[in-house]
């Protein structure tokens, strides 16, 4: 039963933040954009620099390598980056991969990276992350640049890929709805604290 | 035997400058100020660098030679971090291209003098600072392609490589296709230069040795080990210089730092 626990860990402006996502629980991160929402996941992560640490279960993120950490923890920033030209290249075991349930064919292998809408990127990008089966998500807007179908099929596939490994996500949302419909708990960051507020 | 060139000689190539800056100006290009003052310190510097010459010549001490050989590099060192849109800061902006070329340069130019060439004494100036000197000039060229091309790559590639880093792999999988293409950067003139050698162009070293008398064939031989070693030092070099400089974008927790850079 995989824990996602932060203690103390800052960077930036971040004040020194503790607090815990539960095993297939998903705690939704609101605030002003500015807050540090995105430093704080890249810090989970281990992707800046940062104070403090952060462990799932009993496994502390500077004891890991990082690669094995960055595999576990599983961050999705918000903007997708591609390093080749054709989406199958970034895919290791692209059998293995739901495209259909994020809306996509087989055919989508051959495509061009180039080619793609910004949707379609962050659906992909979500996706290839997946492969990785993290045992944690750390999920910076995954459905900003969606259309409403996909947006659910988005919050579906996550929901049950959660339940199913009882993996804990932490969600970053800015859409009262979505935080409504999916999050367990909501903390909101602003001046650098958290606060749990009302999900 | 050479013909020597008296002062009006050089005044009436100058002559042909000073009318390239008065077309420039002319033609409002806006490098007049420039080329005015690279041909002063070209003047000024091949004349100082000659008479320095004429002392090591003449006296031929090891000591001196070597203090030669480190201001040279010293130099070169201060041109390839010069040459960098963004550098590493701190003191590694100038020891990564410095340590290098030291390396890469001074390496190859004493294999050349102690097997190769095999002189007495094998320092002797006539052949140790000319060998060192174009090893130098042409390995700066090359590390400071490859070093620029390498941090201006991270610096616009963040995203990928950072998305290479979230996924999991490791740094050497997340720079490999910028590091690669810096090094291919890097050693591209000197290939070009190998290629087009004698069709295209007459080497600089080989003109030199036929103008001062020398035998075409002879000058051809010496022409052709300065290129290898050329090849070899900066190859060499350039290589060092995108490995370095690409772990040094990492730090132990293999994170991208390019705050690293300024």
């Amino acid at each position: 039963m995989p824990v996602l626990v932060t203690d103390a860990i800052h960077a930036l402006h971040l004040q020194p933040l503790t607090f815990t996502v539960g095993a297939a629980e998903c705690v939704c991160l609101s605030g002003p954009s500015g807050a540090g929402k995105s430093i704080l996941l890249r810090a989970i992560a281990d992707l800046i620099p940062h104070a403090g640490d952060a462990r799932l279960d009993d496994r502390w993120c500077s004891r890991m390598t990082p690669t094995e950490w960055r595999r576990q923890v599983g961050y999705l920033p918000a903007e997708s980056f591609w390093w080749s030209d054709r989406v199958g290249d970034h895919f290791a075991d692209p059998a293995a991969v739901e495209f259909d349930a994020l809306g996509f064919g087989s055919e989508v292998l051959d495509w061009e990276i180039g080619r793609l809408s910004t949707g379609e990127r962050q659906r992909l990008a979500l996706l290839r992350l997946l492969a990785n089966r993290p045992r944690a998500l750390l999920l910076d807007e995954p459905t900003a640049s969606l259309d409403p179908d996909n947006v659910l099929r988005v919050e579906s596939l996550l929901s049950r890929y959660r339940e199913q490994h009882r993996a804990p996500v932490l969600w970053v949302s800015h859409d009262t709805a979505q935080r409504a419909r999916l999050a367990h708990r909501v903390l909101h960051l602003d001046g650098g604290r958290l606060v749990e507020a009302a999900a | 035997m050479i013909i020597h060139l008296s002062a009006l000689d050089l005044a009436l190539a100058a002559a042909l400058v000073l009318g390239l800056a008065w077309l420039s100006v002319w033609a409002r290009l806006d490098v007049a100020p420039r080329l005015l003052i690279a041909a002063l310190r070209t003047t000024v510097q091949l004349l100082l660098v000659g008479l320095v010459l004429e002392a090591l010549f003449a006296s031929a001490r090891l000591p001196w030679i070597a203090l030669m050989a480190l201001v040279m590099l010293a130099v070169a060192g201060r041109e390839v971090m010069a040459r960098q849109k963004r550098r590493f800061g701190g003191g590694w902006g100038y020891a990564l291209g410095t340590l290098t070329m030291f390396v890469s340069a001074f390496t190859t130019t004493l294999f050349a003098l102690l097997v190769i060439i095999g002189n007495q004494p094998w320092y002797a100036p006539q052949y140790a600072i000319p060998l060192l000197g174009m090893l130098l000039g042409n390995t700066m060229n090359g590390v400071a392609l490859a070093l620029d091309r390498l941090t201006t790559g991270a610096w616009q590639q963040r995203g990928v490589i950072e998305a290479h880093l979230s996924l999991g792999h490791d740094w050497r999988t997340a720079i490999g296709d910028i590091s690669r293409e810096s090094a291919r950067v890097g050693m591209i003139p000197i290939i070009n230069a190998m290629a087009a050698a004698g069709i295209v162009s007459l080497p600089g070293m080989m003109t030199g040795q036929i103008l001062s008398g020398t035998s075409p064939i002879e000058a051809v031989k010496y022409q052709i080990l300065i290129m290898f070693l050329i090849a070899a030092g900066t190859g060499f070099a350039t290589l060092l210089a995108s490995w370095i400089g690409a772990r040094r974008l990492f730090d132990e927790r293999w994170r991208l730092r390019l705050d690293r850079l300024r």
